[in-house]
């Protein structure tokens, strides 16, 4: 049991923090959300150049080599600094997903121009049903024809699919729920695909993605044919594990905020951090940042050592998925009116963590895999 | 970053676990500490940790402890709290032990440890008074210097098992004049000087565990004093964070929300269904398997911040906090799973799961308050933990 940062953990977070401190305020945060395209080339090729998007794609493939551990760090940071853009989905969704399923020729293709920030990824699963289960793949079809695949169908809740330069399809290739679904790499430049957001209250870059007579070459497909559904069951690890740092990362700013906050405003002639109500709600705050990150952090070791981490995940995002918005709304408390207002920052974390919870499931899925794993 | 314990650390974890399987009885499930029976096991239990040399694990062995990590002493503790195993005398070993080894003189670390070490002597905690609680440092049991040592007056309350310990250590005022945080200073005391007189307090559930112990005129020798005279309350603190951390309410937690799902699956609800298939009923157990995990982590924590040589406070109270909320969790849980059943106590007819929730549901209302308040811990954590002001 070693609970401390190995000193390239703490390395990657300190220059993390010290470079989203100087590149990625709350002014960029706020532009970002306004902006057509959500995020700036230039930060991502920057982010590219530190290698945050190899972080934990092979060295033979042009990535650092590094395991899920450090790439939690990472996320723990940019989760603090919402960092705008498909970070997440490339570095998190897309490296896992070739890394877990992609052929020797797709992994060498693909894996370093992801690494190298010319190749941004996203993953379109859901649709009507909008569940992470394989009930959400139903219209979507891939017919297969001599020379590939013909894709027809719609996508919800595609996070960043118009960012992205490709997008993980799962469509139906099969009946039976579980070993009838294939995934797909679809470029997003293809004409038959078309995009328009959903306008989430989060500003959190979902859309909805219609694919027409989209034809596909052979080795378009990722992992089996109808293998499709155990690489999500893994990926869905990953993203669940991935959005627990980032709530970690979040919490922790939050706090930070707050109490630097409540030091400084002054009611009934002193510093309102100096009653007990609102240290209780600051202490409230410390302890679930603590717990939750420990949480966070343990779910990711499980996923980078190799492990089976289904309970360790779904522990993770069963209390992250309740306690981060707790969080917040004890941060908005502690605020008083200042807090809900747009000019106040405050909103941009709260106003996401709806995304967050929900994210690769939420409370209810993973507290059902929690009630079966203590053997219910 | 690991979130495991190492090969040698579960391989004792194995040795423990069986050897404890060995000792305790065929479907052993844990006894009431403050009866009779339960304290006559303590000291069987405790002789024979000690023969193991696991009673003061983590002691240096110059004072017959094993020399053991803090990790190492985690896994010991957490498979004496999920084998219900009586024995450790937390008080001495948890509390007395850390703050001898930093605080005390070599003499008294000399002749006090080695008996705690080999299971013979039991200690108790005198520091609530009946009118310094919370507020601690405002204590006023007077101790006053004499030629060859100190006499105390005054009293101290809820001392935990005060009717079966043979010394206490606790906090006297030694300066009236001085700011009430340095006046205090840290003694040990054999128990039958004359003077000391034992009250007993029973609780809630019926059980003898708190007392309150009274000191008139009582002689103490110079060597009683621990530390520096007047520095007592910081020697007092530092003990508080050992206090505080514990892996023993998530392993207990675990054991018990074991024993409960078996429970869930046979007992039929009113629609003829096992309560175990009752969506309500499966949320509540993975809330409590989340927070016994974060009680868990958290323990972990604060342990592994001592092996690396911090000094956890926030942590500790976090852990305090958690640990003990989870047990009044539990307790409650415990008992609404029997339905009307889950008001039957320990031997009624018709308890279930021999009305061991419904009494825990009274002892466990002491855990939030002793040890430091989940406020006042609270207030640490905001104060000491996250700066704020004072108040």
């Amino acid at each position: 049991m070693d609970i401390g940062l190995s000193e390239t953990q703490q390395l990657i977070r300190n220059s993390a923090r010290e470079f989203l401190e100087e590149n990625c305020d709350t002014q960029y945060v706020r532009a970002m959300e306004e902006d057509e395209v959500g995020h700036t080339e230039e930060l991502w090729d920057q982010i590219a150049e530190l290698g945050w998007l190899g972080l934990t794609v092979p060295e033979e493939y042009g990535g650092a080599g590094m395991t899920f551990s450090e790439l939690a760090v990472l996320l723990e940071e940019t989760g603090a600094a919402m960092l705008p853009g498909p970070f997440f989905s490339t570095a998190v969704i897309g490296a896992e997903a070739l890394k877990l399923a992609g052929s020797d020729e797709q992994k060498t293709e693909l894996l370093a121009k992801l690494a190298t920030g010319k190749l941004k990824m996203a993953l379109a699963f859901h649709e009507k049903a909008a569940a992470w289960a394989p009930e959400s793949v139903s219209e979507m079809t891939a017919t297969q024809t001599d020379d590939g695949w013909i894709l027809n169908g719609e996508k919800r809740f595609v996070q960043d699919g118009a960012a992205s330069d490709m997008l993980i399809v799962a469509a139906r290739t099969g009946e039976d729920p579980k070993s009838g679904i294939t995934l797909f790499l679809v470029e997003n430049d293809n004409s038959n695909v078309e995009s328009r957001e959903l306008k989430t209250t989060g500003s959190d870059r979902m859309s909805v993605m219609s694919f027409g007579e989209v034809s596909v070459p052979k080795g378009a497909v990722l992992g089996e044919v109808n293998g499709g559904w155990p690489i999500l069951e893994k990926l869905f690890q990953y993203g669940a594990a991935g959005k627990c740092a980032e709530m970690a990362g979040a919490g922790q700013k939050l706090l930070d905020n707050t109490v630097d906050y409540v030091q400084n405003r002054v009611q009934f002639g002193r510093p309102i951090g100096s009653f007990q109500a609102i240290q209780h709600h600051a202490a409230d705050m410390a302890i679930e940042v603590q717990a939750g990150r420990q949480l966070a952090r343990q779910a990711a070791w499980f996923l980078g050592e190799g492990l089976d981490a289904t309970r360790q995940v779904a522990l993770a995002k069963a209390y992250l998925s309740e306690a981060y918005p707790r969080i917040c709304a004890t941060a908005h408390q502690c605020h008083g009116a200042i807090g809900f207002t747009h000019e106040y920052d405050l909103h941009l974390w709260t106003r996401r963590s709806t995304g967050q919870r929900l994210a690769f499931g939420d409370t209810k899925l993973h507290q059902e895999t929690l009630a079966r794993s203590v053997g219910l | 970053m690991r979130y495991a314990f190492t090969a040698e650390e579960e391989e004792f974890r194995s040795e423990v676990r069986g050897w404890l399987g060995e000792q305790l009885p065929d479907g052993w499930n844990g006894i009431n500490e403050d009866s009779e029976e339960g304290w006559r096991l303590n000291r069987e239990m405790r002789t024979k940790l000690a023969g193991k040399g696991w009673l003061t694990l983590a002691w240096p062995p110059e004072y017959g402890g094993g020399g053991a990590s803090f990790m190492k002493q985690v896994v010991f503790n957490e498979e004496m709290a999920y084998a219900r195993c009586p024995g450790i005398d937390g008080s001495a070993i948890k509390m007395l032990g850390p703050t001898l080894m930093i605080h005390g003189s070599e003499e008294q670390r000399r002749t006090l440890l080695p008996p705690v070490a080999r299971g013979e002597v039991e200690w108790c905690q005198g520091y609530s008074e009946p009118d310094s609680g919370s507020d601690l440092a405002s204590l006023q049991l007077r101790v006053d210097e004499t030629d060859d040592g100190w006499v105390v007056n005054g009293s101290k309350i809820w001392t935990s098992n005060a009717h079966r310990a043979d010394w206490i250590f606790f906090l006297g005022r030694t300066n009236q004049d001085a700011p009430k945080h340095r006046g205090i200073s840290f003694f040990v005391a054999d128990m039958r000087t004359p003077g000391i007189e034992v009250r007993p307090i029973v609780n809630m559930a019926g059980d003898h565990h708190f007392n309150q112990t009274i000191f008139e005129d009582v002689q103490l020798p110079k060597d009683a004093l621990v530390g520096e005279r007047d520095r007592g309350w910081y020697i007092g603190a530092t003990l508080l964070d050992f206090e505080r951390s514990g892996v023993q309410y998530s392993a207990n937690g675990r054991r018990i929300l074991g024993e409960l799902a078996r429970f869930a699956k046979e007992q039929i609800g009113a629609d003829g269904r096992p309560v175990a298939e009752d969506s309500l009923v499966r949320n509540r157990f993975a809330e409590l398997d989340v927070d016994i995990e974060c009680a868990r982590l958290v323990a972990y924590e604060v342990a592994w911040m001592q092996s690396v040589g911090q000094v956890p406070n926030k942590e500790a109270s976090a852990s305090k906090i958690l640990g003990t909320q989870l047990m009044q969790k539990l307790a409650k849980f415990g008992t609404e799973l029997g339905g009307m059943y889950g008001m039957l106590g320990p031997g009624s007819e018709f308890a279930p799961i021999d009305g061991k929730y419904p009494k825990m549901q009274l002892t466990a209302l002491s855990s939030t308050i002793a040890a430091g308040t989940t406020e006042i811990n609270k207030g640490i954590i905001a104060t000491r933990g996250l700066g704020l002001p004072r108040g």
